[in-house]
């Protein structure tokens, strides 16, 4: 399946949940926040969240700003 | 000295902090000196941007807040960036999760990259927004008092506007307007944009603004290191002169020295 991540199209195993995208990208236990289609799905919940084709998927962090 | 003077914090909804300078984490050469230079301000209160994450390019980023960590400090996220009521909401909530249900954010809604001057209307909005949502606000805005009065009526628990630009180092270009809006506040005021250089917070601080907000005047000084230092000294000289009350100005000498015994 295709998801859009952080506005790039990417290739994802079929049933994949947020927390293995979250994994694949080495990002696993790091202080991430992750929005699917516009909502925020709470990090508790990134275990059981399904993925689905054509998911639009933001995964945002800390950065230095004023 | 005064018991004031002892015991003198500054409350942003409900916590009390006894550093009055904030500072942002943006322009510097690398974590190292973030975490340095933040150090040397003795801030508390201490503001970061929310991006998109890299996806596995760089793997082995290192995390800015594992430099600048929030069990040290009260990371205050902003909405940078954000030209609509909308994103800066949206980032706030994305914010939110990031920071495990922390609920303090600073508002800005930009109007336009040449000046990254408040959208007052977009400002306005946000606010009513975020505060519906049950998030502190500390909110960005410019130099009106009428403005900054809705917005504390809107329940923003800070009210902080700019010096002059973001990043232009230019001081605090109108500081009767400042006056104005601290006369009418029952919010804390800080100044948040346009610091320069020591005397500017100093400056602000004179007045009786309750903090300063600032990050390029640090960062990129020639030596943030030192800059930051000054900035601490600056802001708790200001601080310090401002409760202690100026002399008055006057027209003409008045010795210092007694005119008795003069030979």
């Amino acid at each position: 399946m295709r998801i859009v991540l952080n506005g790039d199209t990417m290739e994802l195993r079929d049933a994949s949940s947020l927390a293995d995208l979250v994994e694949q990208l080495g990002l696993g236990g790091k202080r991430i926040a992750a929005e699917v289609n516009m909502e925020i799905v709470p990090r508790s919940q990134h275990a059981t969240l399904r993925l689905n084709d054509g998911d639009q998927v933001e995964i945002v962090h800390a950065i230095g700003g004023g | 000295m005064s018991e004031q003077l002892r015991h003198d914090p500054l409350i942003i909804a409900g916590k009390e902090y006894s550093s009055r300078l904030l500072v942002g984490t943006g322009k510097y050469r690398d974590l190292d000196e973030t975490r340095r230079a933040i150090e040397a301000s003795g801030a508390q209160i201490v503001t970061v941007a929310v991006r998109r994450t890299n996806i596995g390019q760089n793997r082995d980023e290192p995390n800015l807040l594992e430099a600048v960590s929030p069990e040290k400090y009260t990371i205050l996220p902003n909405t940078a960036g954000c030209y609509t009521a909308d994103d800066a909401v949206r980032t706030c909530k994305l914010a939110r999760e990031l920071l495990d249900g922390h609920d303090l954010v600073k508002l800005e809604v930009l109007g336009d990259q040449k000046t990254l001057y408040p959208n007052i209307v977009e400002t306005l909005k946000g606010a009513e927004m975020l505060v519906k949502d049950g998030f502190k606000v500390m909110v960005y805005t410019n130099d009106d008092p009428i403005v900054a009065k809705q917005l504390e009526d809107m329940g923003c628990v800070a009210v902080m506007p700019l010096g002059s630009l973001i990043g232009s180092g230019l001081g605090i270009l109108n500081p009767h307007n400042i006056r104005l809006i601290m006369e009418a506040a029952n919010v804390p005021i800080l100044v948040d944009a346009g610091v320069g250089t020591a005397s500017d917070a100093a400056l602000a601080m004179e007045m009786g603004c309750e903090g300063v907000l600032m990050n390029t005047a640090i960062a990129a000084a020639r030596d943030p290191l030192l800059m930051a230092s000054a900035m601490r000294k600056a802001i708790e000289a200001g601080r310090e002169a401002f409760l202690a009350g100026r002399m008055p100005r006057k027209k003409y000498a008045s010795a210092s020295s007694p005119m008795d015994g003069i030979i």
